[in-house]
């Protein structure tokens, strides 16, 4: 493998962050240019949303399902088991959904779109694309953008409600809590802020999940191996970027919203 | 099947001094990491005229037709499309531009998850503004150029490599773009399907007089096209008589080591002294 010196690969590196950055900005621009691709909006959507609904759906139950199982041994030492449908929606609701959805959505949509793309950049049909007087950016990025943030939300929102679903039937079968009791506490303990943080994420999430994707793919380069790459390199870089996001917006939103 | 002797209206009634240029590269240069593959190249080419590009493989022929399109741009230089300075328009002024121009890939480069059909009517879908009829109307027509029409609701990869050249060229066609850019359209085929995509380019410059841009390795081809005139009643190409040989639009032009070595008619090309030139033609 060829060495290169420190400061070529900053400079590298800095032109990546320079062009996704340009990438993203352009996909947002699209959205206000005509003409709109709806029909390949919805397209995505179908293939984003009903194609994840599996995934998330028992992702979202078995994460409720054992949060509230590791909290019920805690809460039991100090004998308020009762806490645990607070717990357990708190968790749910404001982090375990929203990230785990980001990368679940990261792990099948951003390598599916790095893939997509990259091989229609070896096989020189994104330059077709161009050549037939068609923006790619337009026709592929922005449709992915705009159903990935927007099929993302509703999907952690299902997310968030099987958590809770997994988290009842536990405190139900294993500890004897009152399946109406559940409810009631688990819906009373959600705050304003704790479903605004909740469903904030999902969005910023979708768009790093999108924008991530496209630009790997775009940047494929030699052949089947570089769209391999480009594939692996999407999901690590959209999935630490999810959490590295989460930390810096969960603070931001604290600050803004005070703290619980 | 011989020429009729006399009765030929000859298709090509053409002088390259008055037709204006619809494509000038003025002094263009490009590499790819520090590595020269034009080097200060300057050409034109006339209105309705076919300049067969030639030279050996890296000589950089795909690069001149992806610049020629704004696809790459060039370290150095200028050129001017249809009379607009390529070089200083951004990417989406240059979608404008690229509808007046069509371009078949060197790999055909069609859109794998879509069919046929909506392959060749992707500009048309791209409009937005036909109606699904016209759309399927121009489609057919445009298949039925290539003899391909009973392929619609096949996809790319269940096709074979010279069906896929051929509907490439009907997806370029469609909308009956000024100028053409065939990258290799013949290579890699058998010496029949070869001869049917030279019919196609020789009818496409004889009956709606589109200026071209054509790559090739096989100087055979060119040289088919430069004696061969379309005759639409037959619905194939016909030899010409030698005398209206020179007469017809295409000239040759061929490039070693990113300089062009020749630009000239077929005439010259066989007259020329030059010992390269005479070993790439022999
Ligand atoms: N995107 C690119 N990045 C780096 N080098 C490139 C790129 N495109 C072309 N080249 C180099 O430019 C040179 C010319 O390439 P080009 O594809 O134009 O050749 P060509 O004349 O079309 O060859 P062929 O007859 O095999 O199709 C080659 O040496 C190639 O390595
Ligand atoms: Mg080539």
């Amino acid at each position: 493998m060829e060495l290169i010196s420190p400061t070529d690969f900053a400079k590298e590196k800095v032109l990546a962050v320079q062009e996704y950055a340009l990438l993203s900005a352009h996909a947002i621009a699209n959205l206000f240019r005509q003409p709109r691709y709806f029909a390949d909006i919805v397209q995505q959507a179908d293939f984003i949303g009903f194609g994840s609904l599996p995934i998330v759906v028992l992702t979202g139950f078995f994460t409720g399902a054992v949060l509230a199982l590791n909290s019920a041994s805690t809460l039991q030492k100090f004998g308020s088991l009762t806490l645990i449908a607070q717990l357990v929606s708190v968790g749910m609701v404001t982090e375990l959904g929203p990230v785990l959805t980001g990368l679940m959505i990261a792990g099948r949509n951003s390598s599916g779109m790095a893939s997509e793309l990259g091989s229609m950049v070896v096989t020189e049909q994104i330059d077709a694309m161009r050549a037939l007087g068609t923006n790619p950016i337009k026709k592929l990025v922005t449709p992915r953008v705009v159903s990935t943030v927007f099929m993302l939300f509703f999907l952690t929102i299902i997310s968030d409600l099987l958590g809770l679903f997994g988290g009842a039937v536990i405190s139900h079968l294993v500890y004897a809590i009152d399946w109406h009791q559940y409810w009631t506490s688990a819906w009373q303990a959600l705050a304003f802020r704790d479903v605004f943080t909740g469903l904030v994420k999902p969005l910023l999430f979708g768009f790093i999940v999108s924008t991530i994707g496209c630009y790997y793919g775009l940047s494929a380069r030699g052949g089947t191996q570089g769209v391999g790459r480009a594939t692996t390199q999407a999901v690590v870089a959209a999935s630490v970027l999810i959490l590295a996001v989460d930390l810096f917006a969960t603070k931001l939103l604290m600050a803004i919203l005070g703290n619980r | 099947m011989a020429a009729p002797p006399i009765a030929i209206e000859l298709p090509v009634k053409f002088s390259r001094e008055s037709a204006s240029p619809v494509i000038v590269f003025e002094n263009v240069s490009i590499a790819f990491e520090d590595k020269p593959v034009l080097d200060g190249i300057s050409f034109k080419l006339a209105k309705g005229e076919t300049k067969a590009i030639f030279g050996v493989a890296g000589s950089g022929k795909s690069t001149l037709l992806k610049l020629a399109l704004g696809l790459i741009k060039p370290d150095s230089g200028s050129i001017y499309v249809l009379g607009e300075d390529i070089v200083q328009k951004s990417e989406e002024e240059l979608f404008e531009l690229r509808r007046k121009v069509g371009i078949v890939f060197q790999e055909s480069a069609l859109f794998d998850s879509l069919t046929v059909r909506e392959n060749v009517a992707f500009r048309l879908l791209e409009e937005g503004h036909i109606s699904e009829s016209e759309i399927e109307r121009r489609v057919r027509e445009a298949l039925s150029f290539v003899e391909l029409e009973n392929t619609v609701d096949l996809f790319p990869s269940e096709l074979s490599g010279g069906m896929r050249r051929r509907v490439a060229i009907a997806r370029a066609i469609i909308t009956e773009p000024e100028i053409l850019l065939y990258d290799s359209p013949t290579a890699g085929l058998d010496p029949v399907t070869s001869t049917t995509i030279v019919e196609l380019i020789v009818k496409q410059r004889d009956v709606y007089k589109t200026s071209s841009l054509l790559v090739t390795h096989r100087l055979q081809d060119a040289f088919t096209m430069a004696s061969h005139y379309f005759d639409p009643k037959t619905n194939h190409m016909q030899p010409l008589p030698p005398a209206a040989i020179p007469d017809v639009p295409i000239c040759f032009l061929l490039l070693r080591d990113g300089k062009i070595i020749f630009d000239g008619s077929v005439k010259d090309l066989a007259e020329s002294k030059d010992e390269y030139i005479r070993e790439y033609i022999s």
